[in-house]
């Protein structure tokens, strides 16, 4: 039996950018999007966050992708249309969608609104959505979601600084509050000024705690302590400098993707002292047995949140102030923005005008008629 | 040699114990001396000395920070002898214990929120440097002499020999099962390594009310731990379909393990939410892949020891729920040999000197 072709298996044509093998090239990609069920929210796309995620996936980086594979889970758009059964938000509404787009919504993670643990989850892309069928991402024209995962932007919020809250915020805001490292006053550390590094800073100021980022690029100190506000500046390979800090710590949030030893960061915190983990580096780590011994420390890990604190995790963003700095590009210039998240290059993260990306593609295809 | 000399003249008051001369570990008498009795201390006579596997480590030098000649022991009871002037605790005659420190700097936030244990300053009761800059020596000796401050007061319900061995063992894995909140009723809680650690966490586990299975590489071992100390259930922890069954069962686990060991297998244990405590303290770092951690928002803590008033706290519980120690108690004589046991492991759970009956300085 033949297979569907992806604009042939659901009955609405989409369109999108997707990599189709891991040399992770990005190019139009024409699929389809299942019809608005009852508890769908339909909406179009108007921006999309470019998550470091994107890239590992795109380019098979963690061995399980599948192509053609079309990225972004940090997606803002309008609804158009809405399943008889939804009531949280109408047609013309400011929503977004995330990582996940389901779950199995029995198991006690689900039941305590942890559906990002649940065994079951469906990712918003490279996933395998209730129907069989592949999910696609947010580097698309619309998008199809149950209600459930649909986040609500408040109306003060922009959809292009406020979508990447939606994957990089969630990240970040989650450990905060459930490691108790929220509280005025605290002593926080954000190690590595990226994408979720630079939200984190904001996040911990809006606490009200003390912020020190700790970065490998002495470059970045100007920008975190003058733009950022962060109360001070280490650098991670300046051991002196992390010598004199030491047990000073609540908590660390730790962003950093690449391996990297945790020994230094653990001398930073003070006893009860926590040190989280949100980045994901390839290979192990090296824990020291009585570097966690010695003060009662902790090494702790957190993806991202459950739809309840996602939607939590935005109102407090909205009511602070707090998007993320970003850089607008067009989706002609995505193999490149690639490129330069590959080495770091941005400040913070890219954001695909997708609306004006694909208004661009069909008066291409119109035009060519 | 003067180094010798000075241990005996140090200090007005003549002590004897046994003592490690160099890194071969081989323990034999040592005359040396203690402080007088000042204000706030409490010298007492030592009856029981637990053997602890720090001890092992310290005579032989393994963590680099041992000096000889080295008296060890620091799961010490005995009988009140005297006390200071400003001593409002204690009395002459009263059962009382030391455990792994004799002092700290009583002033930063740790030592104010009742966490001695993790004072930067803090003095350990062996082959640490006092406050008078001489080295102290531990329980393997006739007489102790501590602030009141750092002294235990053994309940009457507890035997002192096997409670001497509550004061290191047992509050190191009381402590965390306090506060990781591994504690309430119903909880799923693992240990592993069956040692002197493992099977007093089994039994603080237990009385808290949580369903313990003890995880070991040793299927010997399984009958002893459900008949004897009471675990609900055992894991062999290189059975893969065991293992495997298992995954995501576990709200916390206490891993007393001092050799190298693989951390991913036990935290793949965990729910989410779950919590790996290591107490056990093995020489090289531990691999730790992140993805681990980050599904199912899981953790790794460490603990070590506990501050006074918890430890007292510890043996007021254990007196109260009939916990102590399973001891083999020996003379003083056997200790070598004891030494070179606990190196097999081949002790049932934890050698106690009988120094009140077998310390006699002959000399």
């Amino acid at each position: 039996m033949a297979k569907k072709s992806p604009d042939e298996v659901h009955p609405v044509k989409a369109f999108g950018w997707a990599a189709s093998d891991p040399s992770g090239h990005l190019s139009p990609f024409s699929f389809s999007r299942r019809a608005t069920g009852e508890e769908d929210v339909r909406f179009k796309v108007l921006y999309c966050g470019i998550c470091h995620s994107d890239l590992h996936c795109i380019k098979n980086e963690w061995g399980f992708s599948t192509y053609p594979l079309l990225p972004g889970h940090e997606i803002a758009g309008e609804v158009t249309e809405v399943g008889s059964k939804v009531t949280k938000v109408k047609p013309g509404d400011k929503v977004g969608v995330g990582c996940l787009v389901g779950a199995c919504h029995s198991c006690d993670n689900c039941t305590a609104d942890l559906e990002n643990h649940c065994p079951q989850v469906i990712q918003t892309y490279n996933s395998i959505d209730v129907d069989g069928t592949m999910t696609y991402g947010g580097y698309s024209d619309h998008m199809v979601a149950r209600e459930r995962y649909i986040v609500r932007f408040p109306e003060n919020m922009p959809l292009d600084a406020g979508a990447p809250l939606l994957c990089a915020g969630i990240t970040v805001y989650s450990p905060m509050k459930y490691y108790g490292l929220s509280e005025p006053g605290m002593h926080i550390a954000v190690v590595g000024l990226g994408g979720l590094g630079h939200v984190a800073v904001k996040f911990a100021k809006a606490f009200g705690a003390r912020v020190t980022v700790v970065s490998t690029s002495p470059k970045k100190e100007e920008e975190a302590l003058k733009r950022l506000g962060a109360d001070s500046f280490l650098v991670s390979t300046n051991m002196d400098q992390l010598k004199k800090e030491q047990f000073t710590l609540d908590g660390i949030i730790d962003t950093v993707s690449a391996v990297h030893p945790l020994l230094p960061l653990l001398g930073l915190l003070k006893a009860n002292g926590k040190l989280i983990l949100v980045g994901a580096p390839e290979k192990p780590l090296e824990l020291p047995a009585f570097s966690v011994i010695m003060g009662r420390k902790t090494v702790a890990g957190s993806n991202i949140g459950g739809m309840k604190e996602t939607q939590e995790m935005i109102d407090f963003a909205a009511k602070h102030n707090i998007t993320a700095d970003i850089e607008i590009i067009k989706a002609d210039y995505l193999n490149t923005a690639m490129e330069r998240l590959a080495k770091g290059d941005v400040r913070y993260r890219f954001v695909i005008d997708i609306a004006n990306s694909v208004a661009d593609i069909y008066r291409e295809t119109t035009q060519r008629k | 040699m003067a180094a010798i000399q000075s241990a005996e003249q140090e200090h007005p008051v003549p002590a004897f114990g046994w003592a490690a001369r160099d890194q071969s570990g081989v323990l034999s008498p040592f005359n040396f001396s203690r402080r007088a009795t000042g204000e706030t201390d409490v010298k007492f006579k030592v009856l029981y000395c637990g053997i602890c596997h720090s001890d092992l480590h310290m005579i032989k030098n393994e963590w680099g920070t041992s000096t000889y000649p080295l008296v060890p022991g620091h799961e010490i009871v005995g009988q009140v002898t005297e006390v200071g002037s400003q001593v409002t605790r204690f009395n002459p005659g009263d059962r009382v214990g030391v455990g792994c420190i004799v002092a700290s700097c009583r002033s930063c936030d740790n030592c104010i929120n009742d966490l001695e244990n993790y004072c930067p300053k803090y003095t350990l009761t062996y082959s640490g440097l006092s406050s008078d800059g001489t080295i102290t020596y531990g329980g393997y000796s006739d007489v102790m002499v501590c602030d009141e401050h750092f002294v235990l007061r053994i309940p009457d319900a507890l035997p002192l020999h096997s409670a001497a061995p509550l004061l290191c063992a047992g509050i190191t894995v009381y402590s965390p099962l306090r506060y990781y909140g591994l504690d309430r009723p119903g909880m799923k809680v693992g240990v592993v390594g069956l040692g002197g650690l493992g099977h007093v966490a089994v039994k603080f586990a237990k009385a808290m009310g949580a369903k313990v299975t003890v995880i070991s590489t040793s299927p010997a071992k399984k009958e002893e731990a459900i008949r004897n100390l009471g675990a609900d259930s055992f894991l062999i922890s290189r059975d893969q379909d065991e293992m495997k069954a298992a995954m995501g069962s576990f709200d916390g686990i206490i891993d007393t393990v001092s050799a190298d060991h693989p951390l991913v297998p036990l935290i793949g244990l965990l729910k989410t939410n779950g919590k790996l405590v290591l107490v056990g303290a093995p020489p090289k770092p531990l691999e730790l892949p992140a993805f681990s951690l980050l599904m199912g928002r899981k953790m790794v803590g460490g603990s070590g020891i506990g501050g006074m008033k918890e430890t007292q706290e510890m043996l007021d519980f254990a007196a109260k729920h009939g916990v102590a120690a399973e001891v083999e108690v020996v003379p003083v004589e056997y200790v070598n040999e004891a030494m070179e046991r606990l190196e097999r492991a081949d002790v049932k759970y934890r050698f106690v000197i009988d120094v009140g009956n077998t310390l006699l300085n002959n000399a």
